[in-house]
């Protein structure tokens, strides 16, 4: 599998480190105990289109997002992880119409 | 027998060979499997479970029975297929899974206790209430059902590991194969052809007539001759992954007595292709008769292949069993070579009239509406019984019994849709051959020739120059039709549905390689098995080595047949890689022994090793353990070097603490919100510890962190957790702080640290330090000062790891011996040491800070004692978790120090805290030792431990158990902070 790094083009999976799913965000600082423990713990496993974080850990070090399907590996999106914590509601609107 | 002529062998070149001790002779282009069968050598080993004797089934990749060891010594490879052994002079092989010899094997006593050892044998005999049994006979049903012994000494041939892109992949190089990458090369497209044989040609190398031998000749130097083709022989796709990704592994060496001097053995390639074709061939079908593994009984293809291909006549009074017309080429190609052909058995009525002509022109019997039943014999076949078909395709009685030495049967042929299943494709069922084909392409791949269904000679190469010609233009490349070279038209494999041969009589075997009969297949059905995946797992067919090649399909159909369902509603069982196996020499390839992985040397290592420190591994660093003086060992340095150092003075290494350097305008307001406790106050030129949670609420790393400037900080990490930290950082900043001004770095390796302790510390400090004061006034604990050390720019930090007075001093790693150097000139007059990890670790234990085994990620804030340092006055990372009912619960585990009350007895380590050793089992748990020693300071065995409500057992006394070392020390449980708990001593 190859992912496509924002900034150093497509590079081998193995240069990059897992960081799990980047549809959550974090809650407010004072938001209500459940969200937190929702946030921590409570992941989808969706099958088909699904946003998660890499690290190009042997690379740029930068946190991406990659849009891909968990059942064929194809990816179909990357963002910086900036650019998408900084539109994370639009990239949210993407991650729905993909997922529908 | 060898024949006198013909063939794609070198006669010129004789090549000697021993099997089972005994030499032979062969010849270049031999497999080993051909070479034996040539000198008669019929009988080749003994089967998995019933120690039967067997012999080839096959000519190539699927052969289940001939598997031998090869070669000896470290270079001993066992369950090594000899129909792909290529031959060289002095090659040496064994039989494997017999004893005492081939031909008399005791287990083959197995075969007479069968009906004991069918399906679900060993399951049903020694799990459920006979478990404990099973760790009795385990050793001798180990020894007795196997396949070779795995070689014992380290490999010592090398392995390579490369990577290739092309837009064309084309796996297998027959007829089809050649056909679509000659379109593609002509286009100019980048091709990567690739075949697992040595020779190029595929099914035609088992061929006799020669009409193509002058286009593949032509067309292989055409495309040996493109700069756009690269051509690999020896080379198997045993792997079709995600993304188009197909893995290879590349035979360099192992046609060879050895490899050359530098050169590999094997080679792993990693191709990335833009389209792949796959034109890997088929695999034919057993049929399923009595007896059918006796040595002797074979594949109608194979027998012709060794025929054409080898000359080799596998028997000189042949019968033919076949439920198709292709398989009559075989009767036909084995009367032309001389042998007597005594009857060709087809349960169909009719036959195709050219061919049934072609039998009468040789005085060939024709058998139409019969079937094999049995065959008979010892250790090889010597007859076979034949009876007739009623109208039912019931067999009838009597059974005419036809002397022969050899049985060729076929069923049909199974496309090789093995890579394609890989790459996510279905395989469909196909009712006009009998057997699954590929179905609908998931990735850019499509099967041609015989892996796609097309089973004769013009179609499979119409389909190969067709996928060619697509894919080309599919790829951009501007093809051109191929004129393909004319071929006359052969007889088809369309096989008439024969499975279980009717009136079969013994067992019938499904699975050659794993020994599954069609008793054991209907048997696992009838106990309830009835997915095929379930009876495969249940009867372990085609488990073995060969992935059931050419057991697969017969098993579904007995399936099928067992369950009264269609065929059509058993899928096939899925293909995994790899295809055939691969030698994990080639997965490892150059990463092993001292390549394993990377070895981390600090900047001062070579100076600790002329100073006779012993080295240990601490993750992928090398640290100075003990200095060792006169003969000590690592208890009398260890505690020599702790006493030195709190009565004196010591210098230790410290430069595989992480080191990430953290600036920016908003570089305070970061940390603040990455550390449990305060930073953004922390004034310039001070240091302070400081304790990371992660968002669950578990304390993470801890270190320290040092304000360099208003905008710069400097952070220390634990060893093992540097990198963890610092994408721990990355992470926040990146994905929730994006607008936080700061930037971060890692200099664990710009910097050599060095920590200085012990009363004596500031003495030599003084002595040796140029541009800063080190006054307690000047520089109090937690200061931090930049300044020089002989010259070189230093940062001096006034913190303690070991409770004494002492440093920490970072310089650039290039500096580093300088420094050292310097400072322990300087401390001559006060006898300072170098001191090693062994050393520090007690003195931290004895100090009761947390390291590694306290920080297991299981542990809160408040476990380790450092409750109050969590900030109430800030968010921070795992600020809300650390407060829910679980990690918040005051009788967690928490931090105690224990001191062993038995004179002389340690505390093991990972050890049980429980309050009556003798109590009745389960004993309740009350919490376990984590870091123990011997601390010299105190003259007792101590450790740190957590042990629920750890603060009110204080002063109690609890038995440290380890049922392991089955020994119990009786400890008491006091204060973690065994030596100076008001720290009068860092602070002087």
């Amino acid at each position: 599998m190859r992912l496509p790094c924002p900034w150093c083009g497509e590079r081998d999976h193995s240069e990059f480190n897992y960081g799990g799913d980047a549809t959550r965000r974090r809650p407010a600082d004072d938001a209500p105990m459940e969200e937190w423990i929702d946030y921590v713990y409570f992941r989808d496993n969706p099958r088909g289109r699904h946003h998660e974080h890499w690290q190009h850990i042997q690379g740029c070090r930068a946190w991406i997002v990659i849009e891909r399907d968990t059942l064929t590996h194809e990816v179909s999106g990357c963002w910086t992880a900036e650019d998408y914590a900084r539109g994370f509601a639009e990239a949210t609107d993407v991650q729905k119409g993909a997922q529908s | 027998m060898r024949l006198a002529s013909g063939g794609r062998i070198d006669r010129t070149q004789p090549l000697s060979f021993r099997f089972d001790g005994k030499v032979y002779q062969g010849v270049a282009g031999d497999s080993l499997a051909s070479a034996l069968l040539a000198n008669g050598v019929k009988l080749f080993g003994r089967s998995f479970k019933y120690h039967r004797p067997r012999g080839l089934l096959a000519a190539g990749v699927e052969e289940p029975n001939a598997l031998v060891e090869l070669r000896s010594g470290p270079r001993h490879e066992p369950n090594v297929r000899a129909t792909v052994a290529e031959l060289y002079d002095g090659l040496e092989a064994n039989s494997q899974n017999r004893w005492p010899s081939l031909a008399f094997d005791v287990s083959g006593i197995n075969d007479v206790f069968s009906p004991f050892l069918g399906a679900g044998f060993y399951y049903k005999t020694f799990m459920g209430p006979t478990r404990g049994s099973w760790h009795f006979y385990e050793r001798i049903i180990r020894k007795a059902a196997g396949l070779g012994t795995a070689p014992a000494l380290p490999d010592p041939d090398r392995y390579e590991k490369t990577n290739a892109h092309c837009d064309l992949l084309v796996v297998g190089a027959g007829a089809a194969g050649l056909a679509a990458a000659l379109v593609a090369a002509r286009a100019g497209v980048k091709v990567m052809l690739v075949e697992q044989d040595k020779d190029l040609g595929g099914a035609l190398l088992g061929e006799k007539s020669e009409q193509l031998d002058e286009w593949v000749a032509a067309t292989v130097g055409e495309l040996a001759n493109s700069p756009n083709v690269r051509l690999l022989t020896r080379a198997t796709a045993f792997g079709y992954y995600d993304h188009n990704v197909v893995g290879l592994v590349e035979r360099v060496a192992d046609h060879l007595p050895q490899p050359a001097t530098h050169q590999p053995r094997q080679r792993l390639w990693t191709v990335r292709a833009k389209q792949v074709v796959l034109t890997t061939g088929a695999h034919e079908r057993p049929l399923l008769f009595g007896n059918n593994d006796l040595p002797g009984v074979m594949l109608a293809g194979a027998v012709r292949t060794y025929l054409n291909r080898w000359a080799v006549l596998p028997g000189r009074q042949p019968l033919v069993f076949a439920n198709h017309d292709e398989a009559y080429l075989t009767a036909i190609d084995l009367a032309d070579a001389g042998a007597t052909v005594a009857a060709v058995v087809d349960p169909r009525p009719i036959a195709n009239p050219d061919l049934v002509t072609a039998l009468a022109q040789r005085g060939i019997e024709h058998l139409p509406g019969h079937v094999v039943v049995k065959a008979r014999g010892g250790r090889f076949i010597n007859a076979a019984e034949v009876a007739a078909l009623d109208a039912n395709g019931e067999a009838t009685e009597p059974r005419r019994v036809i002397i022969c030495d050899l049985l060729a049967m076929s069923g049909g042929w199974n496309p090789a849709v093995q890579l394609h299943a890989q790459s996510g494709g279905k395989p469909r069922w196909d009712q006009r051959l009998s057997t699954f084909v590929p179905g609908e392409s998931k990735q850019a791949e499509r099967s041609a020739g015989a892996a796609g269904g097309q089973l004769t000679l013009r179609a499979a190469l119409a389909s190969g120059a067709e996928a060619g010609f697509e894919l080309t233009s599919l790829l951009g490349g501007n093809a051109t039709p191929l004129s393909l070279p004319e071929v006359e038209p052969e007889p088809e494999a369309v096989p008439a549905e024969l499975w279980e041969v009717p009136g079969s009589r013994g067992k019938s075997f499904v699975d050659f390689q794993h020994d599954v009969t069609t008793k054991d297949l209907k048997q696992a059905v009838q106990e309830g098995y009835r997915s095929p995946e379930h009876a495969k797992r249940y009867t372990t067919l085609g488990m073995a080595t060969d992935q059931g090649k050419t057991s697969n399909v017969n098993a579904l159909d007995v399936l099928a047949r067992a369950q009264g369902r269609s065929r059509a509603a058993l899928a096939q069982t899925g293909f995994r890689p790899p295809f055939t196996p691969v030698t994990l020499g080639a997965l490892a390839g150059r990463d092993v022994g001292r390549n394993y992985k990377p070895i981390r040397r600090t900047p001062l290592h070579d100076w600790h090793e002329a100073a006779g420190a012993v080295m240990v591994e601490t993750g992928p660093w090398l640290r100075a353990r003990y200095y060792p003086r006169d003969g000590e060992g690592l208890f009398e340095a260890m505690n020599r070097e702790t006493r030195h150092v709190r009565e004196k003075v010591g210098m230790v290494d410290v430069s595989t603490l992480g080191k990430i350097d953290v600036q920016g305008p908003d570089a305070g307001e970061f940390l603040n919100r990455i550390y449990a406790n305060g930073f953004k106050k922390l004034p310039v030129g001070r240091a302070r510890y400081g304790l990371m949670l992660r968002e669950d609420g578990h304390a993470f790393d801890d270190g320290t962190c040092s304000r360099l400037s208003e905008n710069h900080f400097l952070v220390t990490t634990t060893t093992a957790q540097a990198a963890a930290v610092l994408s721990h950082m990355e992470y926040y900043h990146q994905t929730c702080w994006p607008d936080l001004r700061v930037h971060l770095a890692s200099v664990t390796d710009q910097f050599a640290s060095m920590a200085i302790a012990g009363p004596r510390s500031r003495a030599v400090l003084q002595k040796a330090v140029e541009g800063a004061s080190v006054t307690n006034e000047d520089l109090p604990f937690m200061g931090v000062v930049q300044a020089r050390v002989a010259g070189c720019p230093i940062i001096l930090f006034r913190i303690s790891f070991s409770g004494e007075l002492a440093y920490e001093i970072a310089t650039g790693a290039d500096h580093g011996k300088a420094v050292w150097e310097a400072l322990m000139a300087a401390g001559r007059e006060e006898e300072i040491i170098p001191y090693g990890t062994e050393a520090m670790a007690v003195m931290r234990i004895e100090k009761g800070h947390a390291a590694g085994p306290e920080l297991s990620g299981q542990t809160t804030a408040q476990d380790l004692g450092l409750g109050k340092l969590c900030s109430t006055k800030k968010p921070y990372i795992g600020h809300r978790l650390k407060d829910r009912p679980a990690t918040a619960d005051p009788h967690r585990p928490a931090l105690v120090g224990l001191v062993s009350l038995e004179p002389g007895k340690r505390i093991p380590g990972g050890a049980q805290l429980v309050e009556d050793p003798n109590h009745k089992a389960p004993i309740p748990m009350l919490g376990y030792a984590t870091s123990p020693t011997y601390s010299i300071t105190l003259d007792k065995y101590i450790a740190l431990a957590l042990l629920k409500d750890g603060k009110e057992r204080e002063g109690t006394t609890l038995y440290a158990a380890n049922p392991l070392g089955n020994t119990t020390t009786k400890v008491q449980v006091v204060s973690p902070q065994f030596f100076d708990p008001e720290g009068t001593r860092l602070h002087a």
